[in-house]
């Protein structure tokens, strides 16, 4: 199998303290900051930026995890509908700062239909979006990162891998493979 | 597994675990979506849904129609009593009708059994049974079933007892398919009567006393007397089917445990149910309204999301 490294696990850590830190900078004390995972992905990128940030500055952010499924626009367009995954946010965002996070930006697509979701429970007064890895000159929508890890070049035959140890890896890493390989 | 098995829900019969497993699961996430501030999602809104309803009902329609307006769907509503069904229309000429203004799902209730397997062989739509003659109500038993989940975790293993009228009831098969597709120990219960004759060949058990009934299971599930299929005297009055075969208070108090009492609606209060038990904290019957909107919401989604 065809695989290259993006991020190993030391780069990694250091990108999710970056993330803290720019967070940090950019949200004062974080009384109105909420964070989103976009699911199933995103969420994971949330847990770790949530157990950091409590190292970094014992700060106890307000969290959530968002679905976007029944608000995607391919549903009846695919071969196989996707499943659902759990909405799991236990506040309102009207007049938050909403920072949406998710692992790989690609055409774009999740985003909208994350924002679009993410309506129902609130108008946002201002909505930011933090990706591990930004793949570049693919979106379909006119979609940009306000945090990104690394910005990478892929063609469409290929596949951005995100593991994170919690999930059975060896270890955290991301990689950039052929799609038939995933 | 991401999809159904079938292109209509026809009946529990033809559905395999799986399917109502994952029915069960994608209900979890509409459950989740009826308790936001803004409770709908915006996945059907290219799918016209017709609701044709030959036969009265108020909250199976009511809940379907709910379910497709929050799925964002563009529902119309036929009732055969305002319909030229009344000028001699036949079935397929009154669907095919509907049809051609470009409805892309029926769902459908009907006095006769097998209407809507006749009709998904001679028609496009996906077809939803809401309700065929005395053959069965899918979603019923599928919001009931669910419901049993919620409250205790897992329909497997659990001892259900149907009470009542068992005859003439399309919830008590589609009800007896699903709760032992989902492995739970199914029950008959009601005066020899109102009990189809081989019902034990569908691996039920079969009793006539309440009180026993009542001792033997985990949830009661009371269905009403239908009066209106009723057509000779089935039993000598209301007042001695209360008196033999009605749930009430001072029976629950002789057990020596907690059962959940649950009723399809619409309640006969006093009949099949007294207001002491079907408004007792045992009862679980709003929650079985509140879950049929989240099981057909699921069931709308599912059967809506294979490739155009």
């Amino acid at each position: 199998m065809q695989k290259r490294l993006v991020l190993d696990q030391a780069q990694l850590s250091i990108t999710i303290s970056r993330f803290c830190h720019q967070l940090i900078e950019n949200h004062d004390d974080f009384a109105n900051t909420v964070l989103l995972g976009l699911q199933p992905r995103g969420s994971l990128v949330v847990d770790r930026i949530i157990s950091r940030m409590l190292e970094i500055q014992n700060v106890n952010l307000q969290f959530g995890y968002l679905d976007a499924t029944f608000h995607r626009d391919d549903f009846r367009r695919r071969d196989l509908p996707l499943r659902v995954n759990e909405t799991k946010i236990d506040f309102l965002i009207e007049n938050k700062k909403v920072v949406l996070v998710d692992d790989v930006l690609y055409k774009g697509r999740s985003v909208r239909a994350a924002m679009d979701a993410m309506i129902a429970f609130g108008r946002p007064q201002k909505v930011e979006l933090m990706v591990l890895i930004d793949r570049k000159f693919t979106r379909d929508f006119p979609i940009k990162p306000d945090y990104h890890g690394r910005q990478v070049n892929t063609l469409e035959s290929e596949y951005v891998m995100v593991e994170w140890r919690n999930q059975g890896f060896p270890a955290d890493a991301i990689w950039i493979t052929e799609k038939e390989s995933k | 597994m991401e999809q159904l098995n079938t292109r209509h829900l026809l009946g529990i019969k033809n559905l395999s675990t799986e399917d109502i497993q994952l029915i069960f699961e994608t209900a979890d996430s509409f459950k989740e979506v009826l308790n936001r501030p803004i409770k709908k999602v915006p996945s059907l809104r290219d799918i016209t849904i017709a609701n044709v309803f030959f036969e009265n009902s108020t909250r199976t329609k009511l809940s379907f129609e709910l379910a497709e307006k929050r799925l964002s769907a563009d529902v119309i509503n036929f009732a055969s009593s305002s319909s030229s069904v009344k000028k001699g229309e036949t079935l397929i000429d009154t669907v095919n009708n509907i049809l051609a203004m470009k409805v892309d799902m029926v769902v459908m209730r009907h006095g006769s059994a097998g209407a809507p397997h006749f009709l998904s062989r001679h028609i496009k739509a996906n077809i939803i049974n809401a309700g065929d003659g005395t053959h069965e109500h899918p979603t019923q038993a599928l919001l009931d079933a669910y419901s049993i989940r919620e409250k205790t975790g897992s329909v497997a293993g659990k001892k259900v007892a149907i009470i009542g009228d068992i005859l003439h009831s399309r919830v008590a098969l589609s009800n007896i398919f699903c709760l032992q597709k989902l492995g739970a120990e199914v029950m008959v219960c009601g005066p020899i009567t109102l009990l189809p004759k081989f019902i034990g060949a569908l691996g039920v058990k079969v009793e006539h006393d309440v009180g026993k009934a009542l001792r033997w299971c985990d949830v009661a599930n009371v269905l009403r007397i239908q009066l209106e299929r009723q057509q000779i005297k089935y039993f000598p009055s209301l007042r001695e089917y209360s008196l033999y075969f009605g749930v009430n208070k001072k029976l629950l108090e002789q057990l020596d445990k907690e059962i959940i009492i649950m009723h399809p609606g619409p309640i006969n209060r006093g009949v099949e149910i007294n207001s002491d038990v079907a408004d007792s904290e045992h009862s679980i019957i709003l929650q079985q309204v509140e879950n049929g909107v989240a099981i057909r919401m699921a069931v709308l989604y599912l059967l809506a999301g294979i490739k155009l």
